[in-house]
């Protein structure tokens, strides 16, 4: 048990009052909160008539049910269900009792609600226990002085208050009304790991049913009442603006009600660092319905010509700078010709330890291999989409955002008004992997709307939504290591560079484990615009730096993963440098249970198997990928993954997403690239655009957590980067070729 | 425009539209059934995926009149309660991660086992293929499968 000092001063924690607004949660959240059974029967319990909101996070019914507020945006990653269990253990209340509602945005109230990162419960860890464990103790002090008893004779167990000397019991609901009033204690005592009840006890995702029931959840399945449907034009490639268009081609097709321009952000506006924006102005088609706006957008006449170079203002998180955007119609061809030029120079340098290029001169071994990949889009299975209804009052917005906290300043200050009249809804998201934290959409709806003066529904086809960037850049990278007489590794070099960003980490391993170690780096600029990408430049560099490790493994004579291990021994009793941003003995403990489960000794017959290990976001992971060949075509069989991310809050929920973080490594090692010819990209849609199906999914896979008693890391990402290097390594196995250009399966004939 | 009858999840509903217009469409902004999703518009993703009679088909494709008498199920007329056991075994192996293409696979799968009460691997593979699900939750719907598969053999 420890002591935490409660944060003062927030609202969030001290609207001690009592608040009848039985209405308030909806009757269909009661069948979110557990199993089915469990709904049935929960289902003919009443809601309770009165609500006493002990703090923003969680209020108490008369009759025992907790309704406990999810803070962040839920894209997938269980945050509307992990987030409330972390409130409920600290409570102290049955999972059964609890209902979940999502919070929409109030910063307020709910602070930093960012989704992105891998922060998710990392950050909110101690303020999600606190929340709960001020409740408790609140409750337990009303107790006290009902039963005129200390309130350290009190105990609590599963939402009942017990005096045991005076054999007086209450359910927390008969204590609710009086610890609303009470004062918010300075201290509380939060429990200790090992006895948590509902922490690291899977529970299953309570947005399940409505899920698989076809409720409507997400932004595009918003609802208003009168409410029209727009679409935005926006230019066929990057490096072209809007010049002209003709409305009124299109005005008296079927179901149209305006055609007009719009223009998202102003050219002297200090952009934010999520308000990437290539196109921002754009033709909006606004209708009835969205078959007909669709089939309009379709019919619309539009002059597009080249753009000037350009400059804006951004303000990074407090940082002021000027961002060029060249002119230009990029073609990836060039981007390719240009990263291997820049290969050739010397690069900025970001780190050095030692005199690599020295001990190069004089080395027994040398090897040197260079990696690219191209871009990528996220591809969220629900397109881009949000609704607004923009008055004079204010903006009622709703959809799927990561990040309302850095869009709603934006919107703000676009439309001229205060944030405080900015309301937003958040939806469950179809997806997001990074690309809903870049929330220029939900601008363009609000615009659309103020100037359709209606409410509507903003929608992206997946054409739009493919094509208008925000993409995981194109990167590069040259290795080079040296080996002594006795293959030891004393040299090692990396350059990377990208379009339009170096994906570069200079103090993550082998920095620490090499005493000669030189990191470099440098940048292409591009029009084409970028944004964060599940683990951005961790998706890149992970893959490349572990699969050149194998070879360095291979050419040392050394087994892959002694051969790591051997380095982080060494990064671990004598490290080189002072800034190695991980360590050692986790990202080895992840090897080690890795090599363990995998039975890594012990490769299966006609099995090819490939290892990887990286840290990225406070986190470790490792996985063996398993590959067989079918005929001619290699097939990952099972993929065996070991994480060290801490506490594990919803362990089966937790395995899932590192499940499907495999998958998402395996599809986009083989199959995923955004390519462009004269600015346009190339693929539009799915049937271009080769995403991984069924077929090619691994057909086992298993997930350990190492367990420790570490405060919560990152989960989300973390076990997405590695896999591209364990996949480039088993493959090498099975088919003697090593890849160094991703994606891998160039020559995969599409399955439609 | 034209009027139509359709005979969607057991009853009846009257739309007056563009003939051309995909059921996707009907379904979502008509008649507010929103559980069957937009994913690509081109029959390449699966998300929009309807019962038309027992067949699992595309809504995107499928325009409005060319449905005439036919039976079409959507994910909301499945079960009347989520115990489709499809339904069920999703809900029991915690299939969903952002869930946005669930209802599409839910519903290629539950024509799939109407039709195969017993598929193999390679089978199931094969008929779920055209469902994509960016999240990566493939393994789990290939379980989910299986368990409903023995669900509707018991």
């Amino acid at each position: 048990m420890a002591k935490i000092r409660t944060q003062m001063g927030r609202r969030a924690f001290i609207r001690n009052t009592s608040l009848a607004s039985g209405g308030l949660v909806l009757g269909f959240s009661i069948l979110n909160a557990c199993k089915p059974k469990d709904a049935q029967k929960m289902a003919v319990r009443e809601m309770p008539k009165e609500w006493f909101e002990i703090n923003a996070y969680l209020k108490i019914g008369d009759n025992g049910l907790v309704t406990i507020m999810a803070p962040n945006p839920e894209f997938g990653q269980g945050v509307i269900t992990s987030m409330p269990m972390i409130v409920a253990e600290e409570l102290d209340i049955a999972w059964e009792d609890v209902l979940v509602e999502q919070a929409n945005f109030d910063q307020e109230d709910y602070g930093w609600q960012f989704t992105g990162g891998s922060q998710g419960i990392h950050r909110r860890w101690e303020g999600l226990r606190m929340a709960g464990a001020t409740a408790k103790q609140m409750l337990k002090e009303a107790a006290a002085q009902t039963w005129q008893v200390p309130i350290s004779e009190i105990t609590v167990s599963a939402g009942v208050l017990s005096h045991t000397a005076s054999k007086k019991t209450a359910r927390y609901a008969e204590m609710a009304s009086k610890a609303a009033q009470l004062e918010v204690p300075k201290e509380v005592s939060l429990k200790a790991v090992t006895d948590f009840t509902i922490i690291g006890h899977s529970k299953k995702s309570v947005e399940n049913l409505k899920i698989v029931t076809g409720k409507p959840l997400f932004g595009v399945d918003y609802q208003y009442k009168d409410a029209l449907v727009a679409m935005v034009v926006h230019p066929p490639a990057f490096g072209l603006q809007l010049k002209s268009f003709d409305g009124s081609s299109i005005k008296s097709m079927p179901g149209i009600v305006d055609v007009f321009k719009i223009k998202t952000l102003e050219d002297s506006f200090t952009r934010g660092y999520f308000d990437t924006n290539a196109f921002t102005d754009l033709i909006a088609v606004v209708g009835k319905t969205t078959w007909e706006v669709m089939n309009a957008k379709k019919e619309l006449k539009a002059e597009w010509e080249p753009i000037a170079e350009s400059r804006f203002k951004m303000d990074r998180f407090g940082t002021q700078m000027d961002v060029d955007v060249p002119s230009g119609l990029e073609s990836s061809e060039d981007h390719y010709a240009k990263m291997e030029e820049m290969a050739t120079r010397s690069g900025t340098t970001a780190r050095k330890d030692g005199d690599a290029e020295a001990v190069f001169k004089t080395a027994a071994k040398t090897i040197e291999r260079s990696y690219s990949c191209p871009f990528l889009a996220h591809n969220c299975m629900e397109p881009m989409n949000f609704f607004a209804h923009v008055t004079q009052e204010g903006a009622k917005l709703a959809g799927p955002l990561q990040a309302p906290v850095l869009t709603a300043p934006t919107v703000a200050a676009r439309l001229g008004m205060p944030v405080e009249k900015i309301a937003i809804e958040l939806t469950r998201m179809g997806g997001g992997f990074g690309r809903r934290a870049y929330g220029h959409y939900a601008i363009e709806a609000a615009l659309i709307s103020r100037e359709a003066k209606a409410p509507i529904k903003l929608v992206y086809t997946r054409e739009d939504d493919m094509s208008c960037g925000i993409y995981r850049p194109s990167y590069h990278a040259t290795y080079r290591a040296a080996l002594d007489e006795n293959n030891n590794l004393v040299a090692f070099h990396v350059k990377a560079g990208g379009i339009p960003e170096t994906p570069l980490f200079a103090n993550r391993f082998p920095a620490g484990a090499v005493d000669n170690y030189l990191a470099q780096q440098w940048e292409i600029n591009s029009n084409i615009t970028i944004g964060a990408f599940r683990a951005p430049r961790s998706n890149f560099m992970a893959g490349v730096e572990q699969a050149f490790l194998d070879e360095v493994a291979e050419a040392a004579g050394k087994d892959p993963i002694d051969f790591r291990l051997e380095l982080l021994q060494r990064a671990k009793d004598n490290p080189v440098g002072k800034n190695n941003e991980y360590d050692p003995e986790r990202l080895a403990g992840v090897l080690k249970l890795v090599r363990e489960k995998s039975n890594w000794a012990k490769t299966p017959s006609g099995t090819h198997r490939g290892v990887s290990a990286y840290f990225c976001h406070d986190s470790y992971a490792a996985h063996v990928v398993d590959v067989v060949m079918d005929g001619n075509t290699p097939k990952v069989e099972s993929v065996v993954c070991a994480i060290d991310c801490g506490i594990v809050v919803n362990p089966d929920a937790a395995s899932n997403m590192a499940e499907g973080a495999i998958v998402d490594g395996v599809g986009n090692a083989m199959y995923g690239a955004l390519t462009f010819k004269d600015g346009r990209p190339e693929q539009t849609n799915f049937d271009t655009y080769k995403m991984i199906r069924q077929s090619e999914a691994p057909k086992n896979i298993e997930i350990h957590f190492v367990k420790n008693e570490i405060d919560p890391t990152g989960l989300g990402e973390p076990p997405f980067p590695p896999v591209f290097g364990a996949l480039a390594n088993a493959l090498y196995k099975a088919t003697g070729k090593r890849h160094y250009q991703q994606p891998f399966a160039v020559d995969k004939p599409l399955v439609g | 425009m034209a009027t139509f009858t359709l005979k969607i999840n057991g009853g009846q509903q009257e739309v007056d539209v563009d003939p051309n217009t995909p059921m996707l469409w009907v379904l979502r902004d008509h008649l507010k059934l929103v559980g069957t999703k937009y994913g690509c518009g081109i029959a390449q993703c699966g998300a929009c995926t309807v019962h038309l009679g027992d067949s699992a088909v595309r809504s995107c494709q499928l325009p409005v009149s060319a449905v005439g008498e036919q039976k079409i199920t959507t994910i909301e007329g499945l079960s009347e309660n989520g115990d489709h056991p499809v339904q069920k075994a999703w809900l029991e192996i915690d299939v969903p991660q952002c869930g946005y293409c669930q209802a599409g696979q839910i519903m290629t799968a539950s024509a799939f086992l109407k039709r195969n009460p017993n598929p193999s691997d390679t089978e199931i593979e094969s008929a779920m293929n055209g469902n994509i699900c960016r999240c990566g939750t493939y393994t789990r719907i290939k379980k989910a499968i299986k368990i409903a598969s023995g669900t509707a053999n018991n």
